[in-house]
Protein backbone atom coordinates (compact mmCIF):
# COMPACT_ATOMS: atom_id res chain seq x y z
CA UNK A 1 0.00 0.00 0.00
CA UNK A 2 2.79 2.07 1.30
CA UNK A 3 6.04 1.85 -0.90
CA UNK A 4 9.21 3.74 -0.48
CA UNK A 5 11.99 3.58 -2.81
CA UNK A 6 15.61 4.75 -2.74
CA UNK A 7 14.77 7.73 -0.43
CA UNK A 8 17.84 10.48 -0.47
CA UNK A 9 17.39 13.38 1.67
CA UNK A 10 20.91 15.19 2.85
CA UNK A 11 20.59 18.92 4.69
CA UNK A 12 24.10 19.91 3.40
CA UNK A 13 26.90 17.92 3.97
CA UNK A 14 24.96 16.13 6.56
CA UNK A 15 23.21 13.23 4.85
CA UNK A 16 19.89 12.16 6.60
CA UNK A 17 18.65 9.98 4.50
CA UNK A 18 20.65 7.54 2.63
CA UNK A 19 19.05 4.85 -0.15
CA UNK A 20 15.58 3.83 2.00
CA UNK A 21 13.64 1.75 0.58
CA UNK A 22 10.72 -0.10 2.63
CA UNK A 23 7.24 -1.22 1.50
CA UNK A 24 3.79 -2.16 3.87
CA UNK A 25 1.40 -4.41 2.47
CA UNK A 26 -2.48 -4.41 3.43
CA UNK A 27 -3.05 -5.67 6.45
CA UNK A 28 0.61 -4.74 7.70
CA UNK A 29 2.24 -2.93 10.43
CA UNK A 30 5.97 -2.09 9.56
CA UNK A 31 7.36 -0.28 12.53
CA UNK A 32 10.51 2.07 12.30
CA UNK A 33 12.63 2.37 15.27
CA UNK A 34 16.21 3.84 15.53
CA UNK A 35 18.02 5.95 18.35
CA UNK A 36 17.38 10.13 18.52
CA UNK A 37 19.00 11.69 15.47
CA UNK A 38 18.71 8.70 13.14
CA UNK A 39 16.36 10.25 10.66
CA UNK A 40 13.19 8.94 11.87
CA UNK A 41 11.23 12.71 12.26
CA UNK A 42 12.89 13.40 8.65
CA UNK A 43 11.76 9.89 6.80
CA UNK A 44 8.01 11.49 8.34
CA UNK A 45 8.32 14.32 6.62
CA UNK A 46 9.23 12.72 3.38
CA UNK A 47 6.21 10.61 3.37
CA UNK A 48 3.73 13.35 4.76
CA UNK A 49 5.06 15.72 2.19
CA UNK A 50 6.30 18.60 4.61
CA UNK A 51 9.98 17.60 2.90
CA UNK A 52 10.96 17.00 -0.54
CA UNK A 53 13.33 13.86 -1.25
CA UNK A 54 16.57 14.68 -2.68
CA UNK A 55 15.89 11.58 -5.05
CA UNK A 56 13.85 8.42 -4.85
CA UNK A 57 9.91 7.98 -4.48
CA UNK A 58 7.08 7.60 -1.98
CA UNK A 59 4.07 5.47 -3.33
CA UNK A 60 0.54 5.11 -2.08
CA UNK A 61 -1.53 2.44 -3.43
CA UNK A 62 0.57 2.66 -6.56
CA UNK A 63 0.04 6.32 -7.03
CA UNK A 64 3.25 8.14 -7.46
CA UNK A 65 3.37 10.94 -4.63
CA UNK A 66 6.68 12.37 -4.34
CA UNK A 67 5.75 15.68 -5.89
CA UNK A 68 2.15 16.55 -3.94
CA UNK A 69 1.61 18.72 -1.26
CA UNK A 70 1.18 18.01 2.27
CA UNK A 71 -2.73 18.19 1.56
CA UNK A 72 -2.84 16.84 -1.64
CA UNK A 73 -1.70 13.62 -0.08
CA UNK A 74 -3.58 13.59 2.66
CA UNK A 75 -6.30 13.58 -0.32
CA UNK A 76 -4.91 10.80 -1.50
CA UNK A 77 -5.22 8.81 0.89
CA UNK A 78 -2.34 9.28 3.28
CA UNK A 79 -3.43 9.70 7.36
CA UNK A 80 -1.42 10.97 9.70
CA UNK A 81 -0.81 11.29 13.35
CA UNK A 82 1.77 13.90 15.19
CA UNK A 83 4.03 13.10 17.65
CA UNK A 84 3.02 16.09 19.35
CA UNK A 85 -0.75 15.89 19.97
CA UNK A 86 -2.04 18.28 17.10
CA UNK A 87 -5.84 18.97 17.44
CA UNK A 88 -7.78 22.08 16.59
CA UNK A 89 -8.39 23.38 20.73
CA UNK A 90 -11.13 25.90 19.86
CA UNK A 91 -12.95 22.83 18.46
CA UNK A 92 -15.67 20.28 19.83
CA UNK A 93 -14.22 16.86 20.11
CA UNK A 94 -17.12 16.22 17.25
CA UNK A 95 -16.35 19.22 15.02
CA UNK A 96 -12.54 18.17 15.36
CA UNK A 97 -13.54 15.03 13.42
CA UNK A 98 -16.43 16.35 11.67
CA UNK A 99 -13.82 18.56 10.16
CA UNK A 100 -12.16 16.17 9.37
CA UNK A 101 -14.65 13.96 7.54
CA UNK A 102 -15.47 16.97 5.90
CA UNK A 103 -12.37 17.15 4.06
CA UNK A 104 -13.16 14.25 1.97
CA UNK A 105 -17.06 14.63 1.58
CA UNK A 106 -18.20 17.11 -0.86
CA UNK A 107 -16.93 20.79 -1.18
CA UNK A 108 -15.85 22.70 1.39
CA UNK A 109 -16.75 25.84 -0.84
CA UNK A 110 -19.77 26.03 0.90
CA UNK A 111 -20.59 29.60 2.46
CA UNK A 112 -24.23 29.28 3.66
CA UNK A 113 -25.29 26.61 5.23
CA UNK A 114 -24.44 25.59 8.73
CA UNK A 115 -21.89 22.51 8.42
CA UNK A 116 -22.79 21.86 12.07
CA UNK A 117 -25.98 20.56 10.89
CA UNK A 118 -24.55 18.40 8.49
CA UNK A 119 -25.99 15.06 9.80
CA UNK A 120 -23.71 13.21 7.15
CA UNK A 121 -20.21 14.69 8.35
CA UNK A 122 -21.68 14.32 12.22
CA UNK A 123 -22.66 10.52 11.95
CA UNK A 124 -19.40 9.64 10.36
CA UNK A 125 -17.17 11.56 13.07
CA UNK A 126 -19.55 9.66 15.97
CA UNK A 127 -18.71 6.42 14.76
CA UNK A 128 -15.11 7.20 14.34
CA UNK A 129 -14.80 8.45 17.82
CA UNK A 130 -16.73 5.62 19.12
CA UNK A 131 -14.66 2.96 17.66
CA UNK A 132 -11.52 5.19 19.17
CA UNK A 133 -13.29 4.99 22.61
CA UNK A 134 -14.24 8.45 22.84
CA UNK A 135 -18.04 7.99 21.87
CA UNK A 136 -18.80 9.72 25.43
CA UNK A 137 -16.89 13.01 24.87
CA UNK A 138 -18.21 14.49 21.73
CA UNK A 139 -19.46 17.59 22.86
CA UNK A 140 -16.34 18.41 24.98
CA UNK A 141 -14.13 21.06 24.01
CA UNK A 142 -10.78 19.61 22.67
CA UNK A 143 -9.05 21.70 24.69
CA UNK A 144 -10.69 19.81 28.14
CA UNK A 145 -9.55 16.69 26.47
CA UNK A 146 -6.53 14.37 28.89
CA UNK A 147 -3.53 13.77 27.24
CA UNK A 148 -4.11 10.22 26.87
CA UNK A 149 -8.01 11.46 25.41
CA UNK A 150 -5.69 13.55 22.88
CA UNK A 151 -4.00 10.70 21.80
CA UNK A 152 -6.69 9.13 20.83
CA UNK A 153 -8.82 11.76 19.22
CA UNK A 154 -5.69 12.45 17.48
CA UNK A 155 -6.25 8.61 15.46
CA UNK A 156 -10.24 9.53 15.01
CA UNK A 157 -8.89 12.49 12.87
CA UNK A 158 -6.95 10.58 10.82
CA UNK A 159 -9.28 8.13 10.48
CA UNK A 160 -12.08 10.39 9.46
CA UNK A 161 -10.47 10.82 6.34
CA UNK A 162 -10.65 7.47 5.30
CA UNK A 163 -7.63 6.69 4.69
CA UNK A 164 -5.53 4.00 2.82
CA UNK A 165 -2.50 4.31 5.00
CA UNK A 166 -1.65 5.29 8.84
CA UNK A 167 1.53 7.07 9.40
CA UNK A 168 1.97 7.11 13.15
CA UNK A 169 4.24 8.95 14.90
CA UNK A 170 4.65 8.16 18.44
CA UNK A 171 1.81 7.55 19.13
CA UNK A 172 2.64 6.22 22.60
CA UNK A 173 4.32 9.45 23.45
CA UNK A 174 3.83 10.28 27.32
CA UNK A 175 1.24 7.58 27.65
CA UNK A 176 0.93 6.08 31.24
CA UNK A 177 1.36 1.78 30.92
CA UNK A 178 -2.76 1.20 31.04
CA UNK A 179 -2.90 3.97 28.29
CA UNK A 180 -0.39 2.35 26.17
CA UNK A 181 -1.71 -1.15 26.73
CA UNK A 182 -5.61 0.31 25.53
CA UNK A 183 -3.92 2.09 22.40
CA UNK A 184 -2.04 -0.93 21.48
CA UNK A 185 -5.26 -3.25 21.39
CA UNK A 186 -6.79 -0.22 19.63
CA UNK A 187 -4.16 -0.25 17.05
CA UNK A 188 -4.14 -4.63 16.88
CA UNK A 189 -7.90 -3.66 16.07
CA UNK A 190 -7.51 -0.89 13.13
CA UNK A 191 -4.88 -2.44 11.24
CA UNK A 192 -6.71 -4.73 9.33
CA UNK A 193 -8.57 -1.91 7.66
CA UNK A 194 -5.56 0.77 7.72
CA UNK A 195 -2.09 -0.49 6.68
CA UNK A 196 0.31 1.65 8.73
CA UNK A 197 3.88 2.43 9.59
CA UNK A 198 4.61 2.85 12.78
CA UNK A 199 7.25 5.26 14.46
CA UNK A 200 7.75 4.30 17.94
CA UNK A 201 9.79 4.63 21.08
CA UNK A 202 7.88 2.02 23.03
CA UNK A 203 9.62 -1.41 22.37
CA UNK A 204 6.36 -3.04 24.05
CA UNK A 205 3.94 -1.53 21.40
CA UNK A 206 6.34 -1.92 18.54
CA UNK A 207 6.93 -6.24 19.38
CA UNK A 208 3.14 -6.37 19.85
CA UNK A 209 1.69 -4.76 16.71
CA UNK A 210 4.95 -5.20 14.33
CA UNK A 211 5.12 -7.56 11.33
CA UNK A 212 8.15 -6.13 10.17
CA UNK A 213 10.46 -3.57 12.02
CA UNK A 214 12.87 -1.50 10.25
CA UNK A 215 16.05 0.06 12.36
CA UNK A 216 16.90 3.17 10.90
CA UNK A 217 20.79 4.61 11.93
CA UNK A 218 22.17 7.74 10.82
CA UNK A 219 19.77 7.68 8.06
CA UNK A 220 20.14 3.93 6.85
CA UNK A 221 18.34 0.89 7.18
CA UNK A 222 20.71 -1.65 9.21
CA UNK A 223 18.49 -4.05 9.82
CA UNK A 224 15.50 -5.54 9.00
CA UNK A 225 12.68 -8.13 9.76
CA UNK A 226 10.02 -9.57 11.92
CA UNK A 227 10.38 -7.86 15.65
CA UNK A 228 12.07 -11.70 17.27
CA UNK A 229 14.47 -11.55 14.00
CA UNK A 230 15.32 -8.06 14.85
CA UNK A 231 15.61 -8.08 18.77
CA UNK A 232 18.47 -11.09 17.88
CA UNK A 233 20.04 -9.08 15.32
CA UNK A 234 23.65 -7.97 16.38
CA UNK A 235 23.73 -4.91 14.43
CA UNK A 236 20.36 -3.66 15.70
CA UNK A 237 20.92 -4.40 19.39
CA UNK A 238 24.26 -2.55 18.83
CA UNK A 239 22.49 0.52 17.68
CA UNK A 240 19.42 1.09 19.77
CA UNK A 241 18.46 -1.70 21.77
CA UNK A 242 20.90 -2.18 24.01
CA UNK A 243 23.01 -5.11 25.62
CA UNK A 244 20.01 -5.23 28.20
CA UNK A 245 17.23 -5.83 25.53
CA UNK B 1 -33.37 27.42 17.63
CA UNK B 2 -33.10 31.13 18.85
CA UNK B 3 -29.93 31.39 20.66
CA UNK B 4 -28.21 34.46 22.93
CA UNK B 5 -26.35 35.58 19.97
CA UNK B 6 -28.88 35.66 17.66
CA UNK B 7 -31.38 37.30 20.06
CA UNK B 8 -28.68 40.63 21.10
CA UNK B 9 -28.13 41.28 17.60
CA UNK B 10 -32.02 41.31 17.37
CA UNK B 11 -32.37 43.90 19.67
CA UNK B 12 -29.67 45.85 18.13
CA UNK B 13 -31.03 45.59 14.44
CA UNK B 14 -34.48 46.79 16.27
CA UNK B 15 -33.44 49.53 17.93
CA UNK B 16 -31.30 50.86 14.26
CA UNK B 17 -34.48 50.19 13.02
CA UNK B 18 -36.45 51.98 15.11
CA UNK B 19 -33.91 55.30 15.59
CA UNK B 20 -35.20 57.47 13.06
CA UNK B 21 -38.45 57.11 14.47
CA UNK B 22 -37.61 57.85 17.83
CA UNK B 23 -34.62 60.23 17.44
CA UNK B 24 -37.11 63.00 15.93
CA UNK B 25 -39.38 62.49 18.91
CA UNK B 26 -36.27 63.06 20.98
CA UNK B 27 -34.77 65.91 19.20
CA UNK B 28 -31.59 64.77 18.28
CA UNK B 29 -31.90 64.18 13.92
CA UNK B 30 -28.11 65.16 14.49
CA UNK B 31 -27.81 61.89 15.67
CA UNK B 32 -28.54 60.03 12.67
CA UNK B 33 -25.66 61.15 11.45
CA UNK B 34 -23.60 59.40 14.00
CA UNK B 35 -25.41 56.65 13.50
CA UNK B 36 -24.39 56.32 9.97
CA UNK B 37 -21.00 56.54 10.81
CA UNK B 38 -21.07 53.99 13.48
CA UNK B 39 -22.75 51.50 11.39
CA UNK B 40 -20.32 52.07 8.20
CA UNK B 41 -17.15 51.53 10.99
CA UNK B 42 -19.67 48.45 11.78
CA UNK B 43 -19.67 46.90 8.48
CA UNK B 44 -16.00 47.52 8.09
CA UNK B 45 -15.07 46.15 11.69
CA UNK B 46 -17.18 42.90 11.02
CA UNK B 47 -15.60 42.17 7.47
CA UNK B 48 -12.36 42.83 9.69
CA UNK B 49 -13.33 40.10 12.16
CA UNK B 50 -14.13 37.82 9.42
CA UNK B 51 -10.42 37.40 8.66
CA UNK B 52 -9.00 38.49 12.14
CA UNK B 53 -11.42 36.75 14.75
CA UNK B 54 -12.48 33.72 12.35
CA UNK B 55 -9.31 33.44 10.32
CA UNK B 56 -6.62 34.38 12.36
CA UNK B 57 -5.01 37.18 10.10
CA UNK B 58 -4.10 39.93 11.64
CA UNK B 59 -4.01 42.68 8.84
CA UNK B 60 -3.20 45.91 9.53
CA UNK B 61 -3.93 47.29 6.33
CA UNK B 62 -7.64 46.89 6.15
CA UNK B 63 -9.11 50.46 5.84
CA UNK B 64 -7.23 50.74 2.64
CA UNK B 65 -9.57 49.10 0.94
CA UNK B 66 -12.09 51.01 2.63
CA UNK B 67 -10.77 54.26 0.54
CA UNK B 68 -10.47 51.80 -2.13
CA UNK B 69 -13.77 51.61 -2.31
CA UNK B 70 -14.44 54.78 -1.64
CA UNK B 71 -11.96 56.51 -4.37
CA UNK B 72 -13.95 53.82 -7.06
CA UNK B 73 -17.31 55.15 -6.05
CA UNK B 74 -16.18 58.97 -6.47
CA UNK B 75 -14.20 58.29 -9.84
CA UNK B 76 -16.99 56.19 -11.01
CA UNK B 77 -19.43 59.26 -9.86
CA UNK B 78 -16.93 62.17 -12.04
CA UNK B 79 -17.22 59.97 -14.63
CA UNK B 80 -20.91 60.51 -15.02
CA UNK B 81 -21.57 56.90 -13.97
CA UNK B 82 -24.61 57.19 -10.84
CA UNK B 83 -26.64 54.04 -10.50
CA UNK B 84 -25.69 52.84 -7.20
CA UNK B 85 -25.61 48.75 -8.14
CA UNK B 86 -22.97 49.84 -11.32
CA UNK B 87 -21.10 51.55 -9.19
CA UNK B 88 -21.33 48.62 -6.41
CA UNK B 89 -20.19 46.42 -9.23
CA UNK B 90 -17.22 48.53 -10.30
CA UNK B 91 -16.29 49.04 -6.24
CA UNK B 92 -16.37 44.97 -5.75
CA UNK B 93 -14.35 44.35 -9.04
CA UNK B 94 -11.80 47.04 -7.98
CA UNK B 95 -11.20 46.08 -4.04
CA UNK B 96 -11.47 42.17 -4.72
CA UNK B 97 -9.10 42.25 -7.74
CA UNK B 98 -6.13 44.38 -5.77
CA UNK B 99 -7.37 41.97 -2.32
CA UNK B 100 -6.70 38.92 -4.75
CA UNK B 101 -3.15 40.49 -5.83
CA UNK B 102 -1.86 41.86 -2.53
CA UNK B 103 -3.85 38.78 -0.31
CA UNK B 104 -1.62 35.86 -2.50
CA UNK B 105 1.64 38.09 -1.76
CA UNK B 106 0.76 38.79 1.63
CA UNK B 107 -0.40 35.11 2.97
CA UNK B 108 2.99 33.73 1.55
CA UNK B 109 3.71 34.88 5.17
CA UNK B 110 1.42 34.65 9.08
CA UNK B 111 1.65 36.23 12.02
CA UNK B 112 3.24 39.63 12.68
CA UNK B 113 4.73 39.40 9.04
CA UNK B 114 1.77 39.16 7.66
CA UNK B 115 0.86 42.31 9.45
CA UNK B 116 3.52 43.69 8.31
CA UNK B 117 2.92 43.23 4.73
CA UNK B 118 -0.50 44.31 5.13
CA UNK B 119 0.77 47.43 6.65
CA UNK B 120 2.81 47.85 3.79
CA UNK B 121 0.37 47.41 0.82
CA UNK B 122 -2.02 49.42 2.55
CA UNK B 123 0.21 52.40 2.87
CA UNK B 124 1.30 51.68 -1.02
CA UNK B 125 -2.63 52.17 -1.49
CA UNK B 126 -2.45 54.71 0.90
CA UNK B 127 0.01 56.99 -0.93
CA UNK B 128 -1.39 56.03 -4.75
CA UNK B 129 -4.55 57.89 -3.43
CA UNK B 130 -2.80 61.13 -2.26
CA UNK B 131 -1.38 61.03 -6.06
CA UNK B 132 -4.67 60.83 -7.46
CA UNK B 133 -4.15 64.83 -8.73
CA UNK B 134 -7.05 64.80 -10.98
CA UNK B 135 -9.31 63.44 -8.15
CA UNK B 136 -8.27 66.11 -5.30
CA UNK B 137 -4.71 64.40 -4.69
CA UNK B 138 -4.05 65.07 -0.49
CA UNK B 139 -6.86 67.38 -0.14
CA UNK B 140 -9.65 65.31 -1.07
CA UNK B 141 -12.39 65.73 -3.40
CA UNK B 142 -15.72 66.91 -2.60
CA UNK B 143 -18.47 65.38 -4.88
CA UNK B 144 -21.41 67.57 -6.31
CA UNK B 145 -23.45 64.54 -7.92
CA UNK B 146 -24.50 61.33 -5.34
CA UNK B 147 -25.27 57.69 -6.80
CA UNK B 148 -28.82 56.90 -7.58
CA UNK B 149 -30.74 54.20 -7.35
CA UNK B 150 -32.92 52.71 -10.51
CA UNK B 151 -32.93 56.59 -10.97
CA UNK B 152 -34.34 57.71 -7.51
CA UNK B 153 -32.56 60.28 -5.39
CA UNK B 154 -33.95 58.18 -2.14
CA UNK B 155 -30.95 56.81 -0.98
CA UNK B 156 -28.56 60.08 -1.22
CA UNK B 157 -30.06 61.51 2.84
CA UNK B 158 -32.01 61.45 5.30
CA UNK B 159 -34.17 58.07 6.15
CA UNK B 160 -33.53 56.64 2.86
CA UNK B 161 -29.77 56.51 3.11
CA UNK B 162 -29.65 56.03 6.46
CA UNK B 163 -32.15 53.03 5.73
CA UNK B 164 -29.78 51.83 2.96
CA UNK B 165 -26.83 51.69 5.23
CA UNK B 166 -29.06 49.90 7.61
CA UNK B 167 -29.55 47.30 4.92
CA UNK B 168 -26.25 46.84 4.18
CA UNK B 169 -24.94 46.43 7.73
CA UNK B 170 -27.68 43.99 8.27
CA UNK B 171 -26.55 42.03 5.26
CA UNK B 172 -22.70 41.93 6.28
CA UNK B 173 -23.44 41.03 9.86
CA UNK B 174 -26.05 37.99 8.76
CA UNK B 175 -23.60 37.38 5.85
CA UNK B 176 -20.38 36.98 8.10
CA UNK B 177 -21.54 35.17 10.75
CA UNK B 178 -23.26 32.15 8.12
CA UNK B 179 -20.11 32.32 6.54
CA UNK B 180 -18.37 31.50 9.55
CA UNK B 181 -20.44 28.94 10.26
CA UNK B 182 -20.51 27.36 6.82
CA UNK B 183 -18.17 24.28 5.45
CA UNK B 184 -15.53 26.91 4.15
CA UNK B 185 -16.19 28.75 7.49
CA UNK B 186 -15.12 25.79 9.51
CA UNK B 187 -12.14 25.57 7.42
CA UNK B 188 -11.15 29.05 8.21
CA UNK B 189 -11.73 28.69 12.15
CA UNK B 190 -9.29 25.24 12.08
CA UNK B 191 -6.87 27.12 9.92
CA UNK B 192 -6.79 30.01 12.45
CA UNK B 193 -7.01 27.27 15.17
CA UNK B 194 -4.01 24.96 13.88
CA UNK B 195 -2.88 25.26 10.23
CA UNK B 196 -0.59 22.55 10.19
CA UNK B 197 -3.31 20.08 11.62
CA UNK B 198 -6.31 21.57 8.70
CA UNK B 199 -3.34 21.06 5.86
CA UNK B 200 -2.89 17.72 7.31
CA UNK B 201 -6.80 17.16 7.47
CA UNK B 202 -6.25 17.63 3.62
CA UNK B 203 -7.42 21.58 3.31
CA UNK B 204 -5.03 23.66 1.22
CA UNK B 205 -5.71 26.48 3.69
CA UNK B 206 -3.78 29.34 1.79
CA UNK B 207 -6.29 29.09 -0.83
CA UNK B 208 -9.63 29.42 1.63
CA UNK B 209 -7.44 31.86 3.92
CA UNK B 210 -7.15 33.94 0.15
CA UNK B 211 -10.77 33.75 -0.35
CA UNK B 212 -11.66 35.12 3.28
CA UNK B 213 -9.82 38.17 2.32
CA UNK B 214 -10.96 39.01 -0.51
CA UNK B 215 -14.79 38.95 1.10
CA UNK B 216 -13.06 41.31 3.18
CA UNK B 217 -11.93 43.74 1.17
CA UNK B 218 -14.83 43.22 -0.76
CA UNK B 219 -17.24 44.29 2.37
CA UNK B 220 -14.81 47.00 3.43
CA UNK B 221 -15.26 48.29 -0.27
CA UNK B 222 -18.88 48.86 0.03
CA UNK B 223 -18.70 50.88 3.16
CA UNK B 224 -16.23 52.96 1.05
CA UNK B 225 -19.48 53.26 -1.50
CA UNK B 226 -21.28 54.11 1.64
CA UNK B 227 -19.36 56.67 3.51
CA UNK B 228 -19.07 58.54 -0.50
CA UNK B 229 -22.55 57.99 -0.55
CA UNK B 230 -22.79 59.97 3.21
CA UNK B 231 -19.89 62.55 3.31
CA UNK B 232 -20.45 63.46 -0.09
CA UNK B 233 -16.49 63.69 -0.03
CA UNK B 234 -13.54 61.49 -0.31
CA UNK B 235 -9.95 62.01 1.02
CA UNK B 236 -7.24 59.80 1.52
CA UNK B 237 -7.24 59.92 5.18
CA UNK B 238 -9.65 57.47 5.24
CA UNK B 239 -7.22 54.67 3.58
CA UNK B 240 -4.17 55.61 6.70
CA UNK B 241 -2.75 53.06 8.67
CA UNK B 242 -4.49 55.06 11.58
CA UNK B 243 -7.95 53.98 10.45
CA UNK B 244 -6.84 50.26 10.01
CA UNK B 245 -5.62 50.22 13.69
CA UNK B 246 -9.47 51.74 14.66
CA UNK B 247 -10.63 48.96 13.01
CA UNK B 248 -8.87 46.47 14.96
CA UNK B 249 -9.59 48.23 18.32
CA UNK B 250 -13.08 48.03 17.48
CA UNK B 251 -13.07 44.36 16.45
CA UNK B 252 -10.91 43.43 19.43
CA UNK B 253 -12.79 45.74 21.77
CA UNK B 254 -16.04 44.29 20.73
CA UNK B 255 -15.39 40.55 21.15
CA UNK B 256 -13.08 38.73 18.67
CA UNK B 257 -14.88 35.84 16.13
CA UNK B 258 -18.42 37.05 17.93
CA UNK B 259 -21.37 36.99 16.38
CA UNK B 260 -22.07 40.58 17.67
CA UNK B 261 -18.89 42.20 18.78
CA UNK B 262 -17.86 43.91 15.66
CA UNK B 263 -20.86 45.51 15.96
CA UNK B 264 -20.95 46.45 19.76
CA UNK B 265 -16.87 47.52 19.52
CA UNK B 266 -17.94 50.07 16.68
CA UNK B 267 -20.63 52.05 17.66
CA UNK B 268 -19.21 52.13 21.28
CA UNK B 269 -15.75 53.84 19.95
CA UNK B 270 -18.07 55.83 17.51
CA UNK B 271 -20.29 57.14 20.28
CA UNK B 272 -17.67 57.91 23.23
CA UNK B 273 -15.23 59.52 20.68
CA UNK B 274 -18.79 62.09 20.48
CA UNK B 275 -19.55 61.97 23.87
CA UNK B 276 -16.30 62.65 25.08
CA UNK B 277 -15.06 64.95 22.97
CA UNK B 278 -18.20 67.15 23.47
CA UNK B 279 -17.72 67.31 27.17
CA UNK B 280 -13.76 67.25 27.41
CA UNK B 281 -11.20 68.95 25.03
CA UNK B 282 -8.40 66.45 25.62
CA UNK B 283 -11.05 63.66 25.72
CA UNK B 284 -8.25 61.23 24.60
CA UNK B 285 -7.14 61.23 27.98
CA UNK B 286 -9.86 59.26 29.11
CA UNK B 287 -10.46 57.43 26.44
CA UNK B 288 -7.11 55.63 25.98
CA UNK B 289 -7.11 54.01 29.99
CA UNK B 290 -10.67 53.13 29.40
CA UNK B 291 -9.45 51.31 26.76
CA UNK B 292 -7.01 49.50 28.85
CA UNK B 293 -9.34 48.64 31.35
CA UNK B 294 -12.17 47.30 29.14
CA UNK B 295 -9.29 44.91 27.60
CA UNK B 296 -8.07 44.02 30.54
CA UNK B 297 -11.31 43.20 32.39
CA UNK B 298 -13.36 42.12 29.77
CA UNK B 299 -11.42 39.69 28.01
CA UNK B 300 -13.60 38.50 25.36
CA UNK B 301 -14.65 42.41 24.28
CA UNK B 302 -17.81 43.90 25.05
CA UNK B 303 -19.87 40.52 23.74
CA UNK B 304 -18.91 38.56 26.79
CA UNK B 305 -20.38 41.38 29.03
CA UNK B 306 -23.94 41.26 27.49
CA UNK B 307 -23.75 36.84 27.87
CA UNK B 308 -20.15 36.10 30.14
CA UNK B 309 -21.26 32.19 30.14
CA UNK B 310 -22.68 30.62 26.51
CA UNK B 311 -19.55 30.82 24.77
CA UNK B 312 -20.57 30.36 21.05
CA UNK B 313 -18.88 28.46 18.54
CA UNK B 314 -16.07 30.81 17.24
Amino acid sequence: MLAIEHLYKSFGALQVSKDISLSVATGQCHAVIGPNGAGKTTLIHQISGVLRQDSGRVLLGGQDVSHLSVWERVQAGLGRTFQITSVLPSFSVLENVATAVQAKTGSSLKFFARAADEAALNEKAQATLSRVGLGDRIDRPAADLSHGELRLLEIAIALAGSPKFLLLDEPMAGLGKTESAALIDLLNDLRSDFPMLLVEHDMDAVFQLADEVSVLVEGEIVARGTPSEVRENPQARAAYLGDGA
Amino acid sequence: MMDRGALIGGVIFALLLAMPVLLPIVGAEYLTGLLIKAMLLAIAAISLDLIIGHGGMVSLGHAAFIGVGAYATAIGLESGIEEILVLLAITLAVTGGLALVTGTLALRTSGVYFLMITLAFGQMIYFTLTSLAAYGGDDGLTLWSLATFFGSDIVQEGEGLYFFVFAALFLTWLGVWRISQSRFGRVLRAARDNPQRAEVMGYPIARYQLIAYVIAACIAGVSGLLLVQYAEFVSPSIAAWQRSGDLIVAVVLGGLGSRNGAILGAFFIVIMEEFLSSIFHEWRLIYGPLLVVLVLYAKGGLNDLLHPKSREAS
